[in-house]
């Protein structure tokens, strides 16, 4: 591997994407017992078993990136929350069923895209982490449409949580596209997109499902958020220190 | 109060190498295309098949546990009806 593979936007950008990843998992986790329906409760844990089967893949390689010997575990477990790279909508509390299923949708959307570009990454261990993740993303994307739509066109109270769900996930969508200094060196270097060009396909794919879901799509505002530069919501801290609390407290252990 | 229980759907699938699809088990899903989601989720998740059928559990038609008796104990000592008196050739598969 050459000097240019290992820079440190290529390893930030790698982190990012394994981040977004552990936290909407562990953040999903949260629905395990708890789900609406018992086939549902299976549904929301199987992908949260995906999200983090894609992060232990991502955050493995962004610790051989990064050739200190960190492991994916340290990665995951001994980070502080400013050096998370999330996505600060994958962070946000679950609040319903409406919204775990929004988010799910609006997130994972975007998941193929990225997975689709990274299929033919320069890197070819992240080339391969894609084809793996696509079939994953592409099922979460369908599951959570599939129920973006009944919640949406259903009843007056699935409309209403549908509806308030979309109001409050919807200004954190702009930070998927908000360019960053790692996104223009990773797109040079044919490692992967800037999230900046995959703006317009995300639109097209999202727009159609929730018209046909009958939710109003809330205008853009100048509301940003910046998850990716470390600079978090309240929520990540308390979603840390419940998913780091054996490492944090038993260092090194093992099972 | 009223309970709206979604409807039951029995689940068959069709494993990597079989020939047929068999009862697993069932899911509650609103309509057919849930069914199947919910299926693959609830009965496929350790590679156990590549192929899934729903069906409503109200279109089944089952025979009557009662009627046993007349139903099937009579082709107990029949067994002049079992293919085991003939030399099967080696090209018929599946018998």
């Amino acid at each position: 591997m050459n000097q240019q593979m290992n820079s440190p936007e290529h390893i930030e950008y790698v982190t990012r994407i394994g981040d977004n990843a552990l936290i909407l998992g562990q953040r999903m986790s949260e629905w395990c017992g708890h789900a609406p329906v018992l086939e549902e409760d299976m549904a929301l844990a199987n992908m949260s078993l995906d999200l983090i089967g894609q992060a232990r893949m991502l955050l493995a390689h962004a610790g051989k990136l990064e050739g200190k010997g960190r492991d994916e575990d340290q990665l995951a477990f001994l980070r502080t929350e400013l050096n998370y790279r999330n996505l600060t909508l994958c962070e946000l509390p679950n609040q319903d069923f409406a919204r775990t299923m929004v988010r799910n949708f609006l997130f994972a959307s975007f998941q193929v895209l990225l997975w689709e570009r990274l299929l033919t990454s320069s890197d070819s261990e992240l080339a391969a982490i894609a084809a793996k993740s696509l079939k994953e993303a592409r099922y979460h994307a369908q599951h959570a449409g599939d129920w973006v739509i009944r919640l949406g066109d259903g009843t007056v109270e699935s409309h209403a949580r549908a509806q308030a769900a979309l109001d409050y996930l919807w200004p954190y969508t702009a930070e998927f596209f908000v360019t960053t200094p790692a996104d223009d060196a990773v797109a040079a270097a044919a490692i992967g997109p800037a999230w900046s060009e995959l703006e317009a396909a995300w639109e097209a794919l999202v727009l159609p499902v929730l018209v046909e879901a009958t939710l109003t799509v809330p205008a853009r505002t100048p509301f940003k958020s910046f998850g990716k530069f470390g600079r978090h919501s309240e929520h990540l801290g308390h979603l840390l220190s419940e998913m780091q609390y054996l490492q944090r407290t038993y260092p090194g252990a093992q099972w | 109060m009223e309970r709206k229980e979604w409807p039951l759907w029995e689940v068959f699938v069709r494993s990597r190498n079989g020939l047929d699809h068999k009862h697993c088990g069932s899911v509650h899903a609103p309509d057919a295309k849930l069914a199947l989601q919910v299926a693959r989720d609830v009965y496929t998740r350790r590679q156990e098949g590549v192929s899934i059928w729903v069906v409503q559990a109200d279109h089944i038609v089952a025979s009557d546990p009662d009627a046993k008796p007349e139903l099937f104990d009579p082709a107990e000592d029949k067994i002049y009806r079992h293919p085991t008196f003939y030399q099967l050739p080696d090209e018929v598969n599946h018998m």
